[in-house]
C-alpha cells in the first residue's frame, strides 16, 4: 500500500464530486503528495544523521534531536494527508449504499435485466438529499482535520522557520551544547510551501461548502416558484414508486428507508436540499 | 512477489461477501494501518539499531543492549499482526470458492439432464454459470458460522498482538534512556534510543487504530448474531401463522 494505490482509492470518489471538489483533489495529489514524495522526503532524509552537536558525549545528539523534533515534519504531513483525504470515502460508502438499495428494488420488482443493473452501477448520483448532507459532513471533517494539523504544527514548531542552531542541555549533555540542524533554509522553504498549499486547500473546501449551500437554496427557491405540472407528475410517480416498494418489500426493508411525499403547498415553505 | 498490494487484492475479492461493517473494517485496516506503516512508521524505525548509542566504547555492548531491550522491533510486530489479522478473511474466500464449485457441479448435472429433455442452448448454460460466479452469497447457514469464526479469529489475533506489544515494551511509551549491564558492558551503562517521542506517537496511533478495528469486529459479530436471531424468530412466526 503506497501513495499510488491510495490515489486510486480516493480518486474513485471523484465522479460524484463537484468541480471544486475535483480541483481540490488535484491540488492534494499534485502539490502535496507528489511534492512530499518527490522532493520533501529527500530534504528531510538526513535530518537525524545530519543533526550534529558540539560534543563527543554519546547519546547527547539523540536526546537533543528528540527534544527539538518530537515528530518530523514529513510524518506530520503524511498523517495530515491521509486523514484529510479519507472523509471522501464517506461519500463513496453512501453512493455504494444507494446503488445497493436501487439494485435490490429493481430485482424485487422483476425489472432486473442485466442492462438496467449495469446502468445503476455506472449511474452518477446527484448531490441532493441525504447525499448532500454526507458530502457536507465530509467537507467539514476535511476542514477540521486541516485546521487541527496546522494548529499542531504551530504548537510543535512555533513560527514556520527552521532554525540553524539550537542550544540543548538535557542529560547526558555535559552542559549547554550547540546543535546544528541540517539544511535549515531548504526545510523552511518546503515548510512554507506545504503550509501555503494547505491554506489553499482550506479555502477550496470553504468555497465548496458555500457553493453547495448556494445550490441547495437556489434549488429550493426555484422549486417554490415553479409549481408546474411536471412537479405534480413527478410527485405522483414517486407516490406510485412508494406503493410499489411497500407492496414488494418485506418488513426489514421498509424500516430502512422511506421516500418522503411532500404536498405542493408544503414545499414552498421550507428551504432544503431535498 | 508477495507484497501489501497483492494481499489487498486477495482480501478485496472476499470483501464482496462481507457486511458493510466488514467493508469499513477493511478500509480502516488498509488506510490507517498498512498505509501509515508503509509510508510513515517504517522511516521512523529505520535507524533504530544504527542510532542506538551507549555511553561506552566497549565493542559488542551496544548490540547486546539493543537486543535485550528490543527483542522484536515494533515494525515487525505490526507487520505480523496485520498479516495474521487479514488471513481469517481467506477462510471466507475458501468457503465461497467451495460453494461455487459445488453449485457449479450441480448446475452442470442438472443442465445436462435438461438439455437431454429439452433444447437448452449452450449460451443459457454459460449465462447461468457466469451469474453463479458473480452472485453474492447470503450470510446464512454454514457460511454464517465460517464468517462468525473468522471475525472471532480476527479479534483474538488483534487482542493477542496488542497484549504482546504491551508486555514486551512495558506499555506503549518509548523511553529515551535505558540502563544496561549485560556482558560485555563493563558496568551499568546509559543507552539512548533514537527518536523516542516520534516512536511513542506512532505506537499510540497504531494501538488506537487496532482498538478501532477490534470495536468494528465486535460490532459486526453482534450484528450477525442479532440478525440471525431476528431471522429465526421471523421464520418461526411465519410457520406458526401457517
Amino acid at each position: 500500500m503506497n501513495w499510488g494505490s491510495f490515489y486510486a482509492v480516493i480518486s474513485g470518489v471523484n465522479r460524484h464530486s463537484t468541480g471544486i471538489g475535483r480541483i481540490w483533489l488535484s491540488v492534494i495529489f499534485i502539490f502535496r503528495i507528489l511534492v512530499l514524495v518527490v522532493a520533501a522526503e529527500s530534504v528531510w532524509g538526513d535530518e537525524k544523521s545530519g543533526f550534529i552537536c558540539n560534543t563527543q558525549q554519546p547519546g547527547c545528539n539523540s536526546v537533543c534531536y528528540d527534544q527539538f523534533f518530537p515528530i518530523s515534519h514529513i510524518r506530520l504531513w503524511a498523517l495530515q494527508l491521509i486523514l484529510v483525504s479519507t472523509p471522501a470515502l464517506l461519500v463513496a460508502m453512501h453512493v455504494a449504499h444507494q446503488r445497493h438499495i436501487s439494485k435490490k428494488i429493481l430485482r424485487r420488482s422483476g425489472r432486473g435485466s442485466p442492462r438496467e443493473i449495469e446502468h445503476i452501477k455506472n449511474q452518477k448520483f446527484q448531490i441532493t438529499g441525504a447525499l448532500w448532507w454526507t458530502y457536507m459532513i465530509s467537507i467539514i471533517f476535511r476542514i477540521l482535520f486541516e485546521v487541527a494539523f496546522l494548529y499542531i504544527f504551530y504548537m510543535i514548531y512555533p513560527g514556520f522557520k527552521m532554525v540553524r542552531l539550537v542550544k540543548c542541555d538535557s542529560y547526558p549533555c555535559p552542559n549547554t551544547v550547540d546543535c546544528f540542524v541540517s539544511r535549515p533554509t531548504e526545510k523552511t522553504i518546503f515548510t512554507v510551501f506545504m503550509l501555503a498549499v494547505s491554506g489553499v486547500c482550506v479555502l477550496l473546501n470553504l468555497a465548496e461548502v458555500l457553493y453547495l449551500m448556494g445550490r441547495a437554496c437556489k434549488r429550493c427557491f426555484c422549486r417554490s416558484e415553479d409549481e408546474s405540472k411536471a412537479d405534480w407528475i413527478s410527485q405522483r410517480l414517486s407516490s406510485y414508486k412508494q406503493n410499489e416498494i411497500n407492496l414488494l418489500t418485506d418488513q426489514s426493508l421498509k424500516s430502512k428507508f422511506t421516500v418522503t411525499k411532500k404536498s405542493p403547498t408544503e414545499k414552498g415553505e421550507r428551504c432544503s436540499a431535498f | 512477489m508477495m507484497s501489501w498490494p497483492a494481499l489487498y487484492t486477495q482480501l478485496v475479492g472476499a470483501n464482496r461477501h462481507s457486511t458493510s461493517l466488514g467493508k469499513i473494517w477493511l478500509s480502516v485496516l488498509f488506510i490507517f494501518r498498512v498505509m501509515v506503516l508503509m509510508v510513515a512508521a517504517e522511516s521512523v524505525w529505520g535507524d533504530e539499531q544504527a542510532d542506538f548509542t551507549c555511553n561506552t566504547l566497549q565493542p559488542g555492548c551496544e548490540n547486546v543492549c539493543y537486543d535485550q531491550f528490543f527483542p522484536v522491533s515494533h515494525i515487525r510486530l505490526w507487520c505480523l499482526q496485520l498479516l495474521f489479522v487479514s488471513t481469517p478473511t481467506l477462510l471466507i474466500a475458501m468457503h465461497v470458492a467451495y460453494r461455487n464449485h459445488r453449485d457449479k457441479k450441480r448446475l452442470l448435472q442438472a443442465s445436462r439432464r435438461a438439455a437431454f429433455l429439452s433444447s437448452k442452448s449452450q449460451l443459457e448454460q454459460e449465462e447461468e454459470l457466469e451469474s453463479l460466479k458473480k452472485r453474492k452469497l447470503p450470510i446464512a447457514g454454514s457460511f454464517w458460522w465460517t464468517y462468525a469464526f473468522s471475525i472471532l479469529c480476527r479479534l483474538l489475533f488483534e487482542g493477542g498482538f496488542m497484549y504482546v506489544l504491551y508486555v514486551l515494551y512495558d506499555g506503549f511509551r518509548m523511553p529515551r534512556l535505558v540502563r544496561c549491564d549485560q556482558w560485555p558492558c563493563p558496568n551499568l551503562v546509559d543507552c539512548f534510543v533514537s527518536r523516542p517521542t516520534e516512536k511513542t506517537v506512532f505506537t499510540v496511533f497504531m494501538a488506537t487504530a487496532s482498538s478501532l478495528c477490534m470495536v468494528l469486529n465486535m460490532a459486526e459479530l453482534t450484528y450477525l448474531i442479532a440478525k440471525s436471531i431476528q431471522n429465526t424468530l421471523w421464520r418461526e412466526s411465519t410457520e406458526i401463522e401457517q
